[in-house]
């Protein structure tokens, strides 16, 4: 028997020796390799879950706070403000020319977002650069007139209650797609309890599935 | 306790399994994917509300019809209008791709002044005050005569304002490029008086005999032609292409007749003898000759007999007989004169020889003939206002007969021809033949002002340079020209603000002659251009804003018309290419490449075939019988009496053999790294040779020597 394999024999047997249950001379390394392990696990496990999702996200706040609640009670309705144009493309996010359809330089109340939107934006003539929740990316097409109109879907089946809501939440923007959060969902894992939590290609499907009996195909959105 | 490798081990089997229980993996893979699919760079066009402008494409003489699709205001793509009369709806490459040329990197963005050879940016006021200050001072010498200017055509208000701001200054010396509708407009002059240009309705004829024109390769209004030539093929018309290679319209032909380069007007001289040998003309249009039909007879039986001409052209006598005959017996014939797009160097000659073939027929004034139609005559410009040192200088007798000719005379003369010198949307540095002997002249010219949008080769060459709104970027009447049946004037509008400091032709041409004062501010008495063409068109600005364009004229012109057979029956000489060599070198047109200003976009570039330009490298045509051993692709060094090029070669046994062809258009030598620096600009291989009589540049081509690089 050569050297070499008096040394392996040696080796595995001293490792089968270590791997032995009730070896007192062995316990404290295999303990510490189960603390090590342990410790380990708890960092990369509670990093995964509660550290990641900061990192991964950049937050920006809008440049002032909006009252949705405050403009649905005023103008009665969604339409008012994102409306289909007459050639059926949708509005989105409405320019500052349409919010001097009610709005002019003068705030019409006393808040101080509509002071900094009345001075910066309606004076100087600027658009004013909100962050869109639910912005698509550039190779995806979506017609809203398709589903509001021909499918008669309402907005909160994927916009959610945001009608509701009285101020604006941060915008997070995935640093590595550029797309805002809610496409993917708040829930990390991807785990949704109503249609509005997250707006991704399976959301899609698994709504046209249902409705159409169909998932649909590639080229009805990214044409 | 030891920390030991089980340790290590440990702590890795901890991090990995922690990780693999945490959303990490599974959401960096997913965002990873979405990554890939987005690339960050990868400019996004943001989205906005979906608009259209409608204009009208001046990119070349075809005047379509066209609509910017805007979002947000922002142009974002050009399409044909569909309405337009025209093009109904069609649209060529380089007007789809005409939004490059808003963003230019030639553009000019600001006036320019030259100094020490360098340009310098100064304000509009400066600009328009210094060119007053010269012209002022030029008036002052009682010259006003040695004020020249050169404009791309004489159509249109913007020209006709240059006319206009020349007869106020005195100057009789405004001359235009060489394009086919002043080759059209000289020669229906020469054949039927003065105020008559030519048309024709390709639309409705069912024979078309065309003498090299290149109906679907940019000849007349391209995307028209491309639409008669399908009509064509649908109706079944007869096609018959005449030229010394296989173009792609020989390609699209009924029949290719090869013929001997700058032969045309033998040949068409020879058809029109059998036509009046064989009694084929039509004796009722007939009854309109003049000057000298039995003359004209006489000659072309004794200079042009068939075999003769046979020996000539390199077409059989049989075949000349046929085609003239076939051509006689059609119902609805036309024979459209115009080599490649038409507005290159050719002769007076050919094209009234060719024309004088529809005259013989009597489909003239017909549905499916030829048009003898007057000049467009819907602009009314008031008599400009001249004093005594104006009028003396409108009388002198004007410098030259074409731009070519006055170019010539400036290089040739030791005296100064020309003070000042006004170029307009015109590139003579680099397109008119011999370019170097251009911009000799041109450092002869103590002063050039230059509207230009781009910093071309002629803007390189002058002193001022006063930028020009696009067509996209200001207003004007576009009037259809180049052979087109109809007259159309479309309105082209700004449907965008101008990207850079640059004004319209019009406005820059009022606040010079207001700066100027006395009978100029007189002459120019309109607040602004757009004012100014509503004046200038009050019988149809109601069309033109409401619609965008005017239908003037439609269907045949009514009246009779006379034909002077004086200017062919003295046999005017066939202009011979200059040189001795074995090889004729023609220039080639070819749709993807501008070969005139405005240069070609760098999306046309791009669609350029690599057996015309690759890399940086031009090739020339050849047949491979002529090649004697070259190589295809090799190098080699094509030598005429103006210059020599190296190019490569491309074997096509479509061209004739002793016939080597150059596309027209590349080898620009301004700033534009997507345009210029590709390839040889053939013009620079062929001298201009002056035709005697009309002062037009006859030299179609040249003799040449190729040798290996």
């Amino acid at each position: 028997m050569s050297e070499i394999e008096n040394k392996t024999e040696h080796g595995s047997m001293d490792g089968a020796k270590e791997c032995a249950a009730g070896d007192p001379k062995n316990d404290t390394g295999l303990g510490l390799g189960v603390i090590f392990f342990i410790l380990a696990f708890l960092i990369c496990f509670l990093s995964g879950w509660l550290l990641f999702p900061k990192l991964l996200y950049s937050k920006h706040e809008q440049p002032f706070n909006f009252d949705h609640a405050l403009h649905v009670q005023e103008t009665g309705d969604c339409e008012s403000c994102h409306f289909l144009r007459e050639d059926g493309t949708f509005s989105g996010i409405p320019k500052t020319e349409s919010c001097l359809d009610c709005h002019t330089d003068e705030p019409m109340g006393e808040t101080e977002d509509e002071a900094i939107f009345a001075a910066e934006y309606v004076a100087k003539q600027r658009e004013v650069p909100w962050y869109v929740y639910a912005k698509q990316p550039d190779c995806v097409y979506f017609s809203h007139a398709a589903h509001i109109k021909a499918a008669g879907m309402d907005c909160v089946t994927c916009h959610g209650h945001i009608g509701e809501s009285t101020s604006s939440r941060p915008y997070e923007e995935n640093r590595l797609t550029g797309y805002s959060r809610d496409i993917w969902g708040n829930n990390i894992w991807g785990i949704t309890k109503n249609p509005w939590d997250s707006m991704k290609m399976d959301d899609c499907a698994v709504c046209h599935e249902k409705e159409t009996g169909h998932k649909g195909y590639c080229f009805q959105c990214h044409k | 306790m030891k920390v030991d490798r089980r340790s290590f081990l440990g702590l890795g089997l901890g991090a990995v399994a922690g990780i693999a229980i945490s959303p990490v993996g599974a959401k960096l893979t997913d965002d990873s994917s979405i990554w890939t699919q987005n690339w960050p760079w990868t400019p996004v066009p943001p989205d906005g509300k979906i608009t259209y402008g409608q204009s009208v494409c001046t990119l070349c003489p075809g005047t379509c019809g066209i609509n910017v699709r805007k979002i947000d205001g922002r142009p974002v793509k050009i399409e044909g209008q569909d309405t337009y009369p025209v093009n109904n709806g069609g649209a060529c490459l380089h007007g789809i791709a005409g939004l490059q040329y808003l963003y230019d990197p030639c553009r000019v963005k600001t006036p320019l002044k030259k100094n020490n050879g360098r340009f310098e940016p100064i304000s509009w006021e400066e600009a328009i005050t210094l060119v007053a200050g010269r012209l002022g001072k030029i008036r002052e010498n009682q010259r006003p005569d040695s004020l020249a200017c050169i404009t791309d055509t004489n159509l249109g208000s913007v020209p006709g304002l240059f006319s206009h701001f020349m007869t106020a200054f005195g100057s009789p010396n405004h001359f235009t490029m060489q394009t086919l509708e002043s080759w059209l407009t000289q020669t229906a002059q020469t054949l039927h008086g003065s105020g008559h240009t030519l048309g024709f309705d390709l639309d409705n004829a069912d024979f078309i005999l065309s003498f090299g024109a290149g109906i679907i390769e940019g000849w007349g209004s391209p995307v028209a032609c491309f639409k008669a030539n399908s009509g064509r093929m649908q109706r079944g018309a007869k096609f018959y292409q005449i030229e010394p290679r296989l173009s792609n319209t020989a390609a699209t032909a009924d029949k290719w007749i090869p013929i001997h380069p700058g032969t045309e007007a033998d040949l068409a001289m020879a058809m029109c003898g059998i036509l009046l040998q064989e009694n084929l003309f039509d004796p009722e249009f007939a009854a309109g000759f003049r000057g000298g039909l039995n003359r004209f007879n006489a000659m072309v039986q004794q200079k042009y007999p068939v075999d003769q001409v046979a020996a000539i052209t390199g077409i059989s006598a049989a075949d000349i007989k046929k085609t003239a005959i076939a051509f006689a017996k059609a119902k609805m014939p036309v024979a459209v004169p115009g080599k490649g797009r038409g507005d290159g160097a050719q002769s007076l000659k050919e094209f009234a020889a060719i024309h004088t073939l529809n005259c013989l027929t009597g489909n003239i004034n017909k549905k499916g003939g030829t048009f003898v139609k007057p000049v467009p005559g819907y602009l009314a410009f008031p008599d400009p206002v001249q004093d005594a040192v104006a009028r003396d200088g409108a009388a002198q007798e004007k410098l030259a007969g074409s731009a070519q000719e006055l170019v010539t005379k400036i290089h040739q003369s030791d005296a100064p021809v020309v003070d000042t010198l006004f170029v307009y949307s015109a590139n003579p540095c680099y397109s008119l033949n011999d370019p170097m002997q251009t911009r000799a002249a041109f450092e002869k010219i103590p002063f050039v002002v230059n509207f230009t949008s781009f910093m071309d080769e002629t803007a390189l060459a002058s002193d001022v340079i006063l930028p020009i709104s696009t067509f996209l970027e200001r207003f004007e009447d576009v009037p259809s020209k180049a052979g087109f049946a109809g007259l159309v004037v479309g309105l082209a509008q700004p449907v965008v603000d101008p990207v850079f400091d640059t004004r319209s032709p019009g406005d820059a041409l009022i606040h010079l002659a207001k700066t100027l004062g006395g009978t100029m501010g007189d002459s120019f008495d309109w607040p602004d251009y757009k004012t100014c063409l509503k004046s200038l068109v009050p019988g149809i600005w109601n069309d033109l804003s409401k619609s965008g364009y005017a239908v003037v004229s439609q269907g045949p012109p009514a009246g009779r018309v006379r034909t002077d057979f004086a200017f062919l029956a003295e046999n005017p000489s066939t202009i011979q290419p200059q040189g001795d060599a074995d090889l004729t070198l023609v220039p080639i047109d070819d749709m993807r490449v501008a070969s005139t200003a405005p240069a070609s976009s760098p999306f046309a570039i791009k669609t350029v075939s690599d057996r015309v330009i690759k890399n940086r490298d031009m090739f020339v045509e050849i047949n491979p019988k002529t090649a004697n051993g070259l190589k295809d692709g090799g190098f080699v060094t094509v030598t005429t009496p103006a210059g020599s090029a190296k190019v490569r070669l491309n074997f096509n046994e479509g061209i004739m053999p002793g016939v080597i062809g150059m596309v027209k258009g590349l080898g620009h030598t301004f700033d534009n790294r997507y345009v210029a620096g590709k390839g040889v600009n053939v013009h620079e291989l062929i001298s201009p040779v002056i035709e005697p009589g009309s002062g037009l540049d006859a030299a179609f081509g040249v003799k040449a020597s190729i040798s290996k690089a």
